[in-house]
């Protein structure tokens, strides 16, 4: 049995660095274009709303690994030579914005209709309304549950481990593989998961029941 | 070079696949009964007298709900050998998609048992009922009724968790279209088709689930 020295947590500590990375990339980009999905799923324009409600229900009814595989195996298929990293980014940013898009159309429309009629009736146009009238209100409104998201998608990068990209999770195994301690090393991978993850969910409910006495 | 769709190869397979989507329906069905018994487990220990069984439980949910279901499954299939406990691929796969669903399931049904008025509590004991009857009658029928849809969302997520559980090897969907894929090199064919297939799973458990509430949650709320 080896040991687990230095470079075996320089080596999870790499794939640890994966993990935060493709995070950020799916929740950056999965921001952006979710916030999209979230004006298109609540627009006056119904087809609009039908389509990016068809997105929505495709990526909350199917596992996420799937979407991995598909996008994957997809982006190949179209001709597009990228790195493997880039394609699970892709799949991470897909996969956020329908999530984040459904989460933000909620607190959307959770802000009172007066907001926009008043808005109408001080002369807003449509970006103005959005901007400055809903969608601060909309985001302090789904604040918990996007949090609530956040630490679903730090969890769920750990899938890309099955179609062979060396994050925490797959480090993990490597270094198990190698020493024959899983014990040891997968309980380091919890912990480290755990310690990104915990302080996010309680500030998630944290942000929740401050939300709940103020709305009281 | 330009790749040609054929799916021919994954039709001629699709038999296989079928059965594939019943044990993973399967491995949803154990997974959710389990992981009620333990959300209600759960959520009694939580109320008790003892603080150890208590901090126990907030411990084991805050332990599942903030570390990846693929650890979970990884530390007890590679990681429990090692102390001696060695299950089968099918076995650890229902053990841990309990032990996640069920973490989840006490966090949810905490949440409705909180919101019954204590005054129904107080009208029960007024009543002359035990603290059993109170617990099953005037605290968990209406909780449960409550978090019913929280519930059942989250069962869905636990169905397309159970892909998941091809990580290692136990039979289901996901694994089987690996296998296939092994075969007949015809990826992006077979992962489309199992995702459609997927997608008909959570769609019928969805409906069967809205079927089941309107039939056993008809009578009225007040």
């Amino acid at each position: 049995m080896a040991s687990i020295g230095f470079n075996e947590l320089f080596f999870l500590a790499q794939g640890l660095k994966w993990t935060l990375a493709l995070t950020l990339i799916g929740f950056v980009g999965g921001g952006i274009f979710g916030l999209l999905v979230a004006l298109a799923r609540t627009a006056e324009i119904t087809w609009l709303r039908r389509v990016t409600a068809g997105y929505i229900a495709i990526f909350q009814g199917t596992p996420l690994l799937m979407q991995l595989f598909v996008v994957y195996y997809g982006v190949a298929l179209v001709g597009l030579n990228i790195d493997a990293w880039l394609a699970v980014a892709i799949a991470f940013t897909l996969h956020a914005s329908a999530y984040l898009g459904e989460i933000w159309r909620g607190g959307i429309q959770a802000v009172p209709k007066g907001q926009t009629e008043a808005a109408k009736a001080l002369g807003l146009h449509y970006a103005s309304t959005i901007k400055d009238v809903i969608l601060p209100q909309a985001f302090k409104i789904s604040l918990p549950a996007t949090i609530g998201f956040l630490v679903q998608l730090i969890k769920g990068t750990s899938l890309a481990a099955i179609v062979g990209f060396v994050e925490l999770s797959r480090a993990g195994q490597i270094v198990s593989n190698q020493t024959f301690r899983p014990l040891t090393v997968f309980a380091l991978v919890g912990l480290a998961y755990f310690l990104i993850c915990w302080p996010l969910s309680l500030w998630g409910a944290r942000t929740e029941r401050r939300l709940q006495t103020a709305a009281r | 070079m330009s790749y040609t769709l054929d799916f021919s190869a994954v039709i001629e397979r699709l038999p296989e696949l079928l059965l594939a989507s019943l044990a993973t329906i399967g491995l949803a069905l154990a997974g959710m009964s389990l992981a009620t018994v333990i959300g209600v487990l759960g959520v009694i220990a939580r109320r008790s007298r003892f603080k150890l069984l208590r901090g126990l439980v907030i411990g084991f949910v805050e332990a599942i709900r903030n570390t990846p279901f693929l650890v979970q499954i990884f530390f007890i299939f590679f990681a429990l050998p090692q102390i001696g406990v060695r299950l089968n691929p099918t076995v650890t796969a229902i053990i841990a998609l309990a032990l996640n669903g069920g973490a989840y399931a006490i966090e949810i049904i905490r949440g409705g048992v909180d919101a019954i008025p204590k005054g129904q509590v107080e009208a029960g004991l007024a009543l002359g009922l035990h603290r059993g009857q109170i617990f099953r009658h005037i605290i968990l029928k209406p909780a449960l009724r409550t978090v019913y849809p929280s519930l059942t969302s989250q069962f869905v997520m636990l169905t397309l968790t159970t892909s998941v559980c091809t990580s290692i090897a136990a039979y289901e969907l996901t694994s089987v279209a690996q296998k296939i894929e092994a075969d007949t090199f015809r990826s992006f064919e077979v992962y489309f088709t199992i995702t459609l297939i997927y997608l008909v799973i959570s769609s019928l458990m969805m409906g069967v689930f809205g079927l089941i509430s309107r039939i056993s949650f008809s009578y009225p709320v007040k």
